[in-house]
Order: C-alpha cells, then sequence, then structure tokens
C-alpha cells in the first residue's frame, strides 16, 4: 500500500513537472514562433487582410463581410448587398454565429419568405430569379461573399443608383467573380466588399 | 457540377491520405519503436524525472495516463477561473465554475465541447496557456493508448507495454509538433490571422462601426485539426473566415483531420509485422468514410425540408465560398473523427442530413476516428468481429495470433457498451429529471418540435463520443447542460481507455499461437465485410430507436 501511495505520488510529481514545461514550450513558445514567421512573410494575411479605401482609411477586412445598410437597417441601393447575417445584428465582428435555426422551424420559413420578397422587390426582378444564399444567413454570420446568381440580379439596381451604364457596372463584377478552386473546390464567389470598393474607386 | 466536385473532392482526398497512409504511417512506426531519443527528449525526461528505458505494466501505463490526464484538466480549469487576473486576457472576466469544469473537462479529453462564445468568453491567455496544451497532450493520449495496444498484439508473453511518457514525448516532439508548424504557416499563407491585436473598431465603407477581431489563430487552428480537437478560436468555428478563409484551407483542414487517423492503420501494420493487416483496417474505415459522405451529399443537395424548399437549397447556416459540398465533406470528416470542428451549422441541415454526423458519432468514432482512439475503437471492433465469426463456425477466436478469451471478450462488450449508455442515459435524464426537464425544455433548446429533442440527443452523442460538435442552436451554458456534458465527456473518454489498456495488459501476457487451417484469415475482403458489419449492426440495433424519436421522425 504505501509504496503504491509512494509512486502515486512519484507520477503525480513527474505528471506536474512535465506540464509546466509542455505548457511553456506549446503554449507561448510555439504560438510566438508562429506569429513571428506570420508578422515577417505573411504580414497582410496575419494581421486580417484589412483593405482601405479611396483616402487611405481602413474600411474592413476582405475576409470579413460587412453590412452595406444605412443606419436605419435599410439597404443602400448603390452597393452590392451581401448574405443576411446572424451575427449580433448582423455582420457583428464580435459575435460570430449562425441561425441555427431548423429546416422545420416556423421562424426561419417566415424569414426566408420575407428575405425573398424584398429581394425580389428591391431589386425588381422576379421571386423565382432570388438565389438560395441570397436568402439564407451563412454560418459564420460574417461570410464575405455572395454567389455570382446573387451579384447578378443586384447589378441593375447598383447602376440605376450609380447612374452608370449596365456594361460597366457587369465588368467589375466579372471581375470580382471568382471560381471553383482548382475546378472542383468549394463554390463561385463574389467578394462583396472588394466589389464595392471597386465601384466607389470608379468615382 | 456539383457532383463533378463532390466525386473529384473525394478521389484528390483518397490520393493524399494514400501518400499519408504509406509514409506517415511508417514514420510513425518508427517514432514509436525506434530505440533512440533524441537530445531535446533526453533533456526532458531528465527534468521530469523519468527514465525512458523504462518499461510500464499496463496498470501503470494507466496511471500515469490518469494522473497526467487530471493534473491538465486541474491547470485548465484554474487558468480560466482566474483570467481576469492573467495578461492577454482582453479584459474578460473569470470564467464561472460549471462553465469552467466543462471547458477543462472538453478540452482535456480531446472533446472540445464549447459551451461558451470564444470571442465573448476567453482571451488570449486561457486560449494558448490552456485550451492550445490540451490540444497537443490529449491528442498525443489518445495516440500513445492506440500504440500500447497494438503493442500488446505484436509481443509474445510480456508484462510491459511501454512507457506512456515516451510515447506522449514522441507523439508530441515527432508527429504532432513538427506537422502542426508547418500547416500553421500554410493557413498563414491562406489568410488565416495569427497577432495579438485586441479588437479593432473601423468605420465600414457604408459608414457603420464594426469591430474585427484579432488573435493567434493559425497556431491554434493547425493543432485543432490534426489533433481531431475541433474547438475554434471564434463561435463559428471553421465557418468563420478568419479561421477558415477559402475553399482550399478548408479542404487542407480536411486533410489535417484524416492524415494521422488514416495513417495510424498502417503503423498498426507494420508494427504486428503484416501490413495487410493494417490494408483491411484501413479498408474497412474508408468504405463506411466514403459512403457517409456521399450519402449526406445526396441529402444536402437534394435539400429536402421546409426552409431548405422554400430557399432553392439547403443554404442556410453555410457558407458562400464553401457550398453544400465542401461543407458536407467537412461534416463528414469532422464527425467521423473526433474532431467535431465544423465549417457549417449541422443544427440547420436537412432532417436527414442532420442525422449523418449524428450517425458517424454513434459509429464509435471509427471510420477513421479520432487520433489513436479511432484506432484502437476499430481493434476493440475487429475483436467483436473475430469473436462473432468463432461463434458462426465454433472455433475459439483468434485475432494476430492472440487468443480472444472470455477476458478479452468481456473488456470489448464492455467498451462497446460505455457511449450508448451515456448518450442514452444522458438524453433520457435531461427529459426525465422534472427540474431540469423544464430548463432544458425553455433554456437549452431553440427549435421546437423534435428538432429541440435532436438538439439534446447530440449534444449527448457529441459528448460522451468525444467529439464536440453540435446542434449549435442548444444554448448548453446551463447548470445541468455544463455538468452533465462534463461529466459525460470524461466518462466517455477514461472509461473506455482503461478498459482497452486492461486488454493491452492481458493481450501482452499472451504467447502467439501459431496460425492454422481454421484460423480466420483477418487480412480478407470477407472480414472487411465482417469488421463493417459489426460497426454498423452494433450503431443500428442500438439507437435505432432513439434516432425514430429525432431525425426521423422529422424527415420522414
Amino acid at each position: 500500500m504505501t509504496t503504491n501511495t509512494r509512486s502515486i505520488g512519484r507520477t503525480v510529481g513527474v505528471a506536474v513537472r512535465s506540464m509546466v514545461i509542455i505548457t511553456l514550450v506549446l503554449g507561448p513558445l510555439y504560438c510566438l514562433v508562429i506569429t513571428g514567421v506570420g508578422q515577417l512573410i505573411f504580414h497582410g494575411n496575419a494581421n486580417g487582410s484589412m483593405v482601405e479605401n479611396n483616402h487611405g482609411a481602413v474600411v474592413g477586412s476582405t475576409l470579413i463581410g460587412q453590412s452595406f445598410s444605412d443606419s436605419k437597417g435599410n439597404p443602400l441601393a448603390q452597393y452590392f448587398q451581401p448574405r443576411p447575417s446572424a451575427a449580433g445584428d448582423g455582420y457583428d465582428g464580435a459575435g460570430s454565429s449562425g441561425s441555427n435555426l431548423g429546416p422545420e422551424n416556423p421562424e426561419l420559413i417566415k424569414s426566408i419568405a420575407q428575405r425573398r420578397q424584398q429581394v425580389a422587390t428591391f431589386n425588381r426582378v422576379s421571386r423565382a430569379q432570388v438565389p438560395p444564399d441570397a436568402v439564407t444567413a451563412s454560418g459564420s454570420g460574417l461570410d464575405p461573399d455572395i454567389s455570382p446568381a446573387y451579384a447578378k440580379i443586384q447589378e441593375d439596381r447598383v447602376a440605376r443608383a450609380r447612374q452608370l451604364p449596365i456594361s460597366t457596372v457587369q465588368q467589375l463584377v466579372q471581375e470580382h467573380t471568382s471560381g471553383r478552386v482548382l475546378g472542383f473546390l468549394g463554390e463561385p464567389t463574389v467578394n462583396v466588399l472588394e466589389l464595392n470598393l471597386a465601384l466607389d474607386k470608379l468615382d | 457540377m456539383e457532383w463533378f466536385s463532390a466525386v473529384a473532392s473525394l478521389v484528390a482526398l483518397g490520393v493524399i491520405l494514400a501518400f499519408c497512409y504509406r509514409y506517415l504511417g511508417d514514420y510513425m512506426a518508427w517514432t514509436y519503436v525506434s530505440e533512440k531519443d533524441w537530445r531535446a527528449e533526453r533533456g526532458f525526461y531528465r527534468l521530469i524525472g523519468v527514465d525512458s528505458k523504462a518499461e510500464q505494466t499496463w496498470q501503470s501505463y494507466l496511471r500515469a495516463m490518469l494522473i497526467f490526464s487530471v493534473v491538465g484538466l486541474l491547470i485548465v480549469y484554474l487558468l480560466q477561473r482566474v483570467q481576469h487576473w492573467l495578461p492577454y486576457s482582453l479584459g474578460m472576466a473569470g470564467v464561472p465554475q460549471a462553465l469552467a469544469f466543462n471547458t477543462a473537462a472538453s478540452f482535456t479529453t480531446n472533446t472540445n465541447w464549447q459551451s461558451y462564445s470564444p470571442e465573448q468568453t476567453l482571451g488570449y491567455s486561457v486560449q494558448l496557456g490552456g485550451l492550445a496544451i490540451q490540444n497537443f497532450m490529449s491528442a498525443a493520449v489518445g495516440m500513445a493508448v492506440a500504440i500500447a495496444l497494438v503493442r500488446a498484439f505484436a509481443g509474445r508473453k510480456q508484462a510491459t507495454i511501454g512507457n506512456f511518457w515516451v510515447d506522449v514525448t514522441r507523439s508530441t516532439t515527432r508527429i504532432l509538433l513538427p506537422i502542426a508548424i508547418i500547416a500553421a504557416v500554410v493557413l498563414m499563407a491562406g489568410g488565416v490571422i495569427q497577432n495579438f491585436h485586441a479588437f479593432s473598431h473601423l468605420t465600414t465603407l457604408a459608414g457603420n462601426a464594426q469591430q474585427i477581431p484579432g488573435g493567434p489563430v493559425a497556431s491554434q487552428e493547425a493543432i485543432k485539426e490534426l489533433g481531431t480537437n475541433g474547438g475554434g478560436f471564434f463561435n463559428a468555428n471553421s465557418a468563420h473566415p478568419y479561421e477558415n478563409p477559402s475553399a482550399w484551407t478548408s479542404f487542407f483542414q480536411i486533410v489535417l483531420m484524416l492524415c494521422i487517423p488514416f495513417a495510424l492503420p498502417r503503423t498498426f501494420g507494420r508494427m504486428v509485422g503484416d501490413n495487410r493487416q493494417g490494408y483491411a483496417i484501413l479498408t474497412a474505415m474508408a468504405i463506411i468514410f466514403a459512403a457517409s459522405y456521399l450519402t449526406l451529399t445526396a441529402l444536402q443537395l437534394g435539400g429536402h425540408g421546409t426552409a431548405p424548399q422554400l430557399a432553392g437549397g439547403a443554404m442556410e447556416g453555410i457558407e458562400q465560398r464553401f457550398g453544400i459540398v465542401n461543407s458536407s465533406l467537412f461534416t463528414t470528416t469532422s464527425t467521423t473523427t473526433s474532431t467535431g470542428a465544423v465549417n457549417a451549422m449541422h443544427d440547420s441541415y436537412t432532417p436527414l442530413g442532420g442525422m449523418m454526423p449524428m450517425l458517424n458519432m454513434m459509429l464509435g468514432e471509427v471510420t477513421p476516428g479520432g487520433v489513436g482512439t479511432g484506432l484502437y475503437g476499430m481493434l476493440v471492433d475487429a475483436v467483436i468481429a473475430v469473436f462473432v465469426a468463432g461463434l458462426l463456425v465454433g472455433r475459439t477466436p483468434e485475432y494476430l495470433g492472440k487468443k480472444i478469451g472470455p477476458r478479452e471478450i468481456k473488456l470489448a462488450s464492455l467498451y462497446i457498451l460505455v457511449t450508448p449508455t451515456l448518450v442514452l442515459a444522458g438524453t433520457a435524464l435531461s427529459f426525465s429529471i422534472p427540474g431540469v426537464r423544464t430548463n432544458v425544455a425553455d433554456t437549452s433548446i431553440l427549435n421546437p418540435g423534435v428538432h429541440g429533442m435532436s438538439e439534446v440527443l447530440y449534444a449527448f452523442t457529441s459528448g460522451a463520443n468525444n467529439n464536440g460538435s453540435a446542434f449549435g442552436g442548444l444554448t448548453a451554458n446551463t447548470y445541468w447542460m455544463n455538468t452533465a456534458l462534463g461529466v459525460v465527456m470524461i466518462l466517455g473518454r477514461f472509461v473506455p481507455i482503461v478498459l482497452v489498456l486492461a486488454l493491452a495488459g492481458s493481450l501482452a501476457a499472451q504467447n502467439k499461437v501459431p496460425a492454422t487451417a481454421g484460423t480466420l484469415p483477418t487480412h480478407r475482403p470477407m472480414f472487411i465485410g465482417l469488421l463493417i458489419g459489426v460497426v454498423l449492426i452494433v450503431t443500428a440495433l442500438t439507437y435505432f430507436p432513439v434516432l425514430t424519436l429525432g431525425p426521423l421522425a422529422e424527415g420522414l
């Protein structure tokens, strides 16, 4: 019994000593080495892929979606609109989240119907033309992208609001559309912030 | 086009994993059989006071593993409790008792269930000083236990099964850490952030205020996937663009989750001196994995359910850059391993699609399972399979020359029973204890109807199998959920390990019996089929009734 107790005590000692050393090496040290490499080689990426507007002010990150609504929450006609967001009040960078509403949840069913109507009216298209990503919230609530189909139904409305020829807007959308990676990974995307920044740069 | 993507992704994944199987598998076998310690390892053994040449009986191996895990658990608990005194805590308060217990249990058991929203609860000090350490250590412990079992099959008449400290150290220094460093750099190249900035406040293009988070994410993300841990730096986990910026980083994370679990059968084959045994285990794992993935993809693309049909596709909870196909592959990977990371919200999946991650976990996470846990789980299933075959032909069952006697089969049967008991009891108690029932129904459950029941079933399935993914609508930060899930995670982790090490002890002590004409060959297609059958039938019989109350009721 005593040998057993002693051997347990010894093992506890080994466990505590090892956890202390491991914590120092795999905590701060590992993290600092990776941070050092990141800040040296991938400076922009490691710091969040931030972008500036025409005047040199940081207006966001190309990876983090943002809302293009006025202070009352109404979508601004001159900007391409992102997907619905369940992060906080919408695109809250401090509260990433999906809606987590189930496929038969009446609340979700109602929201989808309302969004479809709103998107159709806002862009003056038929309800059937509204693609799935325009009426569903993403997993993170910070999705920076929309589908090319959702971009397409917004082109005419943005062109009218900015008094630009539709071909110019279409051209920009084209330039900001990315296909599937290697032809098979993921889905085609249009980055909303980059597209809207490019529109602002036209002025 | 979707199906082309789905099949091309699977083929690409298969090619990469075949490469991992061959080379990483051999490398890992060398890691564990090599006589030589590295210089840094020798220094470490000296500092902690361990003789690396001393072999342990299964009892001392188990004791070291348990004490090491308890110490780890206490450290994570304490760090959270004193968070407000630690530097780089972003002004976050100390974590309350029940939540701190749940989180400590969760990360020490390789579950990484998160009852909290990280960006609103934990600062950098706890994330990198507590959670990240357990991301490495819980993975290393799983690998150590698997290797101990493999040694027991490989050896003859041995009283010992290896040295726990050496196995854990080498798993870290020679496998996990080098791959994690490379993976973190690759992830940063893909846009994952790595800094110590606090939230930055900025004005968006449209003139609104927005907060952008910072943090040492890439370093955590790498080991989160590699060690099949799954605990996200952010609430949205791998759906968050700073954790998973693009379709290729998503695919890369899938590879990270699968590389060690799918390579370990090779390590097993090498160590028992017959690579064909490794192929057999691998094949059984791969067939179930591929079937599960293709089924989920079909269900999600089918888009059944009222909301998905109304939206024109099951895109709720899915990021545009990943789409349905990549999310299906990620979900399958994350729930067939013990990772539990998510790049899409399972709660919003189609009714039957949402059942697939649950089924994957219910199989016991053996296809291919977590790092180490998957291999030892599958080897226990193999023991059951040879036993069933032995009953059919009326011969004493044996596996790799070891007789499967009453003691072995008792241990294996108990192993199979542990997680279902925890899952079903946890779910049942949540709905039957009077006070708890109202709390669960009013506070925890988000979605009405049978889907709410699925949320609770999912939580206990995830906890008991040490997965960590969730039907995220569930509010798990309540006294009952935190405590019950914490206990379930601890039992779901350590009771099976005790049984596996006991099994290892009794197998190691046996001599090898030579194969005769009556021995069932365990590398042939027939055995692979039998093994798949055992994995599926045990699960189906155990869980079918409860599935009919939840996802099946909703989906059919």
